[in-house]
């Protein structure tokens, strides 16, 4: 636990000094929501409609982002070496990677959802659905994110391999969060938090075999 | 002679098609230094990262203090710093702290880093760099340290400073495996040379 809220602490730092990673998926968030509205029009009744599935497939986008550095400057530097010699198990070093990401990108998404919605007309009756079903998405999309990202690492162009591999992954998230929002979000959210309740054990094993093999 | 506290017991490895590692055992008891020699690919980086249980074994184990789960006991200097060039030389060696208890200042005295310690690690230079991943040997605390090629770029000063933190190492029973091509401050260490 000590070594698990060391490795939490060192990764928060890293991603406090690298402040233009972290950011630059929150701002992509914000300008990607921005283009829809000039390219579909102003109308509200269009977008109040089209908003959920914008906000959904803003964030998931912007959840890609930071992926591909979140083991690649580790593996590339020696330091991947030194943190599975920390003593944690593999799988709990990925897990304290995918909270890092959730932390640094995920939670803040959560919050930027709530200014692009109302930028985007969302009935603010349907606000607290939109910001649950985001809630357990993001950490889906953390912990998926983290799995692949460990799968590539050390591929070729793992950069380019890294979307395709995880983008087919996430459509229950975008299923269940965007119908969440436009049909009956007691369901959906029970759908959706048993993804994450499946994700939640299986992505980090996943990972930290991963991990092993990439630097075997 | 004294019972071992690091065994290899026919330890192979293969990298690709090719057997890199054959059948290898070693011995090492507490206080040990073992300098790893022979030619470029012979193998000796291999073997360091099976014993530190980054590279998987094809066959044989690894035993310390008679156990082959000994994650956690080993610090392991690669070819690599593992530097964070974000990060102060303090806070590239606080997660190491964290986890062991250890102060960090005198480790950072000790290799004259301590007037750099607030600087980010990117204004360093490449040797002193490698000083701040050796800092890191002595912070971890570990008793078995594993050493590639670990004065590569540094100084004759770091060299000689590097030799006292060694021998205070083995002088509180921790073991050396170190593979190198320069001279090493390990007196009497038993040699094994592969290829």
């Amino acid at each position: 636990m000590r070594v698990f809220s060391a490795l939490l602490a060192r990764e928060l730092r890293l991603a406090a000094r690298h402040g233009g990673d972290t950011f630059g998926a929150l701002l992509f968030f914000f300008v990607a929501g921005a283009l829809f509205p000039l390219a579909i029009g102003p109308s509200p009744a269009v977008l109040a409609n089209l908003a959920p599935g914008i906000v959904w497939v803003c964030a998931l986008l912007s959840a890609l982002l930071p992926l591909d550095r979140l083991f690649g400057a580790d593996f590339e530097d020696g330091s991947l070496d030194q943190l599975l010699l920390s003593g944690l198990p593999a799988s709990l070093v990925a897990l304290a990677k995918a909270l890092s990401h959730w932390l640094v990108t995920g939670l803040p998404l959560l919050l930027a959802a709530v200014p692009l919605s109302i930028m985007l007309r969302l009935p603010s009756a349907a606000l607290p659905a939109l910001l649950a079903g985001l809630l357990m998405g993001t950490a889906v999309l953390s912990l998926l994110g983290t799995a692949c990202a460990a799968i590539v690492l050390g591929a070729r162009r793992g950069g380019v391999l890294l979307p395709v591999l995880i983008l087919p992954l996430t459509t229950p998230v975008l299923i269940f969060g965007a119908a969440a929002v436009a049909g009956e979000p007691r369901a959906n959210l029970l759908l959706l938090g048993a993804y994450l309740a499946a994700c939640l054990p299986l992505c980090p094993v996943a990972a930290g075999a991963a991990l092993r093999g990439a630097l075997d | 002679m004294p019972p071992a506290r690091l065994l290899a017991q026919s330890v192979s490895v293969f990298r690709g098609e090719r057997l890199v590692l054959d059948r290898i055992g070693l011995a090492v008891p507490a206080g040990g230094a073992l300098l790893l020699l022979g030619p470029n690919g012979s193998g000796k980086s291999t073997l360091l990262r099976a014993a530190a249980g980054l590279k998987r074994l094809d066959g044989g184990r690894f035993l310390f203090d008679g156990t082959d789960d000994f994650l956690g006991q080993v610090a392991y200097l690669g070819h690599q710093d593992g530097i964070k060039p974000g990060l102060s030389a303090t806070e590239n060696l606080s997660f190491a702290a964290r986890i062991s208890g250890r102060p960090i200042g005198p480790a950072l005295l000790a290799l004259g880093l301590a007037p750099l310690a607030d600087l980010p690690a990117r204004m360093l230079s490449a040797g002193q760099k490698r000083r701040l991943a050796l800092a890191r040997l002595s912070v971890s605390g570990a008793p078995l340290w594993l050493l590639d090629e670990p004065t590569l770029g540094v100084d004759a000063a770091t060299v000689a400073a590097f030799g006292g933190i060694l021998a205070a190492h083995r002088e509180s029973g921790g073991l050396v495996l170190a593979a190198t091509h320069l001279p090493l401050p390990l007196p009497d260490a038993v040699e094994l040379r592969l290829g």
